[in-house]
């Protein structure tokens, strides 16, 4: 097999193929920068906070409209934001810090959902209908996608600093502007936005994996913040690449195998990056300011 | 008005002196179906086995030990279909008749999870649908001598109306050139059809609804498809049904709908006896072979 067959000739001679690559590197566009910025935040286990708690919006979807896509997701969305700015809230008007809140209102939230597809019933999987795989991205999936994609690039864009001035010193930017709690809101509608486009499009695992793994592998390389942005898009892509291609060769599933070369990454920059465990502590240090 | 009178009392005296319906249990929907064109008002049936469920994992509720308790007949399919008749028959002490409708089919095996076991889904050819019948018949005389020229005068004409969809079914598929006479799918139900009516039926290689698809098994799939030009894709048990609406589309392959196998649907469905579960089959099959 020469190395046409084996690094391009899948996505040439299948469609399936080219639009799992399409739609994974625009969600890894898309979902990386956000990533860094939760990975900065400490909320890096939001992603799977969320995951649960949509599951209210969904079953309300599915009560009012049966195992249709749109609705479903849709009132995935909603329950998505409505849990993750009541947290935000919450974190800024009381005590309590957003980790805590997040926790408490996903678990809420979660219980919701169950009971109340409970009452519908059924057995139905709500889930299986809601999450769907990289292998089959059609058309829809691919728009939605892309124009999740646009949204959240804009939005980062526009926002990006009052977000930053919001991130590192919140009382200062309170001090000379009011756009601190509009901006960190709208930053966990992006968070849930990207999450809930994510899940429909490529599962839990993809679209929470493409937006943690390559911020916090970046974080062994890098440091200033576009900088980490960009390295953590890289990896993305490349783990979204070479997975489909190890998925293709090899025979094991799409999604677990780009998380997985995602991870690899993570372990190599851990052990080799230029802020890892072998440059820090095995090498006798430089005189580091920072 | 002295005639009207009369008819009237003869029809209030004979309606007195017949007997209240005889009990008779039923193992699945389609042979609960078959049980009732031949028993007719004579017989009330109860099936165990509903629409749209799985009788091959299905298992017995008390209720269904109560119902069989005061049956006088128990019609089952045979072939090892329903694992679990035994156990209910014997937890029930079952003294009635067990009508075993698969008597005397010609049967093949199957591969079932590597193992080679004896298909059981006999019902999918109508000459076995006759046979099947013709034992129904038996097993009702037996029961109840009394009713048995309504019995056969019953099974008579449901297998003539059995025999006329046979050849509608042939002649709709001799309308299908022999070479494209290839369908897809995950049911590993229709043996019987393929033998008696000359479709082939392939199985999706590697991709099952147990676990994730590869991208491999994706490609295989496909490949499958353009290679043996096969035009129809009935694989609707599959876990992401959008995984397979991509497979259709780019194999140029057309997705077929949801084909009845091992039970009819519910009343409304489209396939709520056995003659509409064939017709439903057959209406989804032809014009999928054809590529329309």
């Amino acid at each position: 097999m020469n190395l046409f067959d084996l690094f391009v000739g899948p996505f040439v001679s299948y469609g399936f193929m080219s639009r799992a690559l399409v739609g994974a590197v625009v969600i890894a566009l898309s979902a990386a920068p956000v990533g860094v910025f939760l990975m900065l935040r400490r909320m890096s286990l939001s992603g799977d906070a969320m995951a649960h708690a949509i599951l209210p919006g969904a079953g309300v979807g599915f009560l009012i409209a049966g195992l249709e896509i749109l609705p479903m997701t849709l009132g995935g969305f909603a329950a998505g934001l409505i849990v993750a700015l009541l947290a935000g809230l919450v974190s800024r008007l009381t005590i309590q810090r957003e980790d805590t809140s997040l926790a408490a209102f996903y678990l809420i939230s979660l219980a919701l959902g169950v009971m109340l597809v409970s009452l519908r019933g059924s057995s139905v999987d709500l889930m299986h209908v809601l999450f769907g795989t990289v292998l089959a991205l059609n058309n829809d999936a691919l728009i939605m996608i892309g124009t999740v994609a646009t949204i959240s690039l804009t939005a980062l864009a526009l926002i990006w600093r009052p977000l930053v001035a919001e991130c590192l010193d919140p009382n200062f930017l309170r001090s000379v502007s009011g756009a601190g709690q509009p901006v960190h809101l709208i930053f966990l509608a992006l968070v849930v936005l990207n999450l809930v486009g994510g899940f429909q499009a490529l599962g839990t695992l993809l679209a929470v994996g493409l937006m943690m793994l390559p911020a916090a592998a970046a974080r062994f390389w890098v440091q200033r913040l576009e900088a980490l942005c960009l390295v953590a898009i890289g990896i993305g892509v490349a783990s979204s690449y070479l997975g489909l291609l190890l998925s293709y060769h090899l025979s094991v599933p799409s999604g677990p195998a780009i998380i997985l070369v995602a991870g690899a990454i993570y372990l190599l920059s851990l052990l080799i990056g230029n802020r890892g465990v072998i440059r820090t502590r095995l090498v006798p240090p430089r005189h580091r300011i920072a | 008005m002295r005639a009207l009178l009369a008819t009237f009392s003869l029809a209030l005296l004979t309606g007195t002196a017949l007997a209240a319906p005889i009990p008779v249990v039923a193992s699945f929907s389609i042979l609960g179906d078959m049980v009732k064109q031949v028993g007719g008002d004579r017989v009330s049936v109860t099936t165990i086995v509903g629409a749209n469920a799985d009788t091959h994992v299905y298992e017995p509720k008390p209720q269904d030990a109560v119902v069989l308790g005061t049956a006088k007949a128990f019609f089952v399919n045979g072939l090892g279909f329903e694992g679990w008749f035994d156990r209910l028959v014997e937890a029930t002490g079952f003294k009635g008749e067990v009508v075993t409708a698969s008597a005397g089919v010609a049967t093949h095996t199957m591969d079932e999870d590597g193992e080679k076991i004896t298909d059981p889904h006999a019902w999918q050819s109508l000459t076995n649908g006759k046979l099947y019948v013709a034992n129904i018949a038996k097993g009702l005389c037996a029961v109840d001598a009394e009713g048995c020229p309504s019995y056969e005068s019953n099974a008579a004409a449901y297998s003539a109306q059995l025999g006329a969809l046979d050849a509608e079914v042939k002649a709709a598929i001799a309308a299908v050139p022999e070479t494209e006479r290839k369908v897809i799918t995950t049911h590993d139900a229709f043996g019987y059809f393929a033998e008696a009516y000359g479709v082939t039926f392939m199985a999706p290689e590697g991709v099952s609804t147990e676990s994730e698809a590869s991208a491999a098994d994706v490609a295989r799939l496909i490949d499958q498809v353009k290679a043996a030009s096969v035009k129809a894709l009935f694989v609707e048990n599959m876990s992401d049904p959008r995984l397979v609406e991509q497979i259709a589309a780019e194999t140029g392959a057309k997705l077929g709908g949801a084909l009845y196998s091992d039970a009819l649907s519910e009343p409304g469905e489209g396939a709520a006896t056995y003659l509409d579960m064939f017709r439903h089959n057959i209406g989804l099959l032809a014009p999928a072979l054809e590529g329309k």
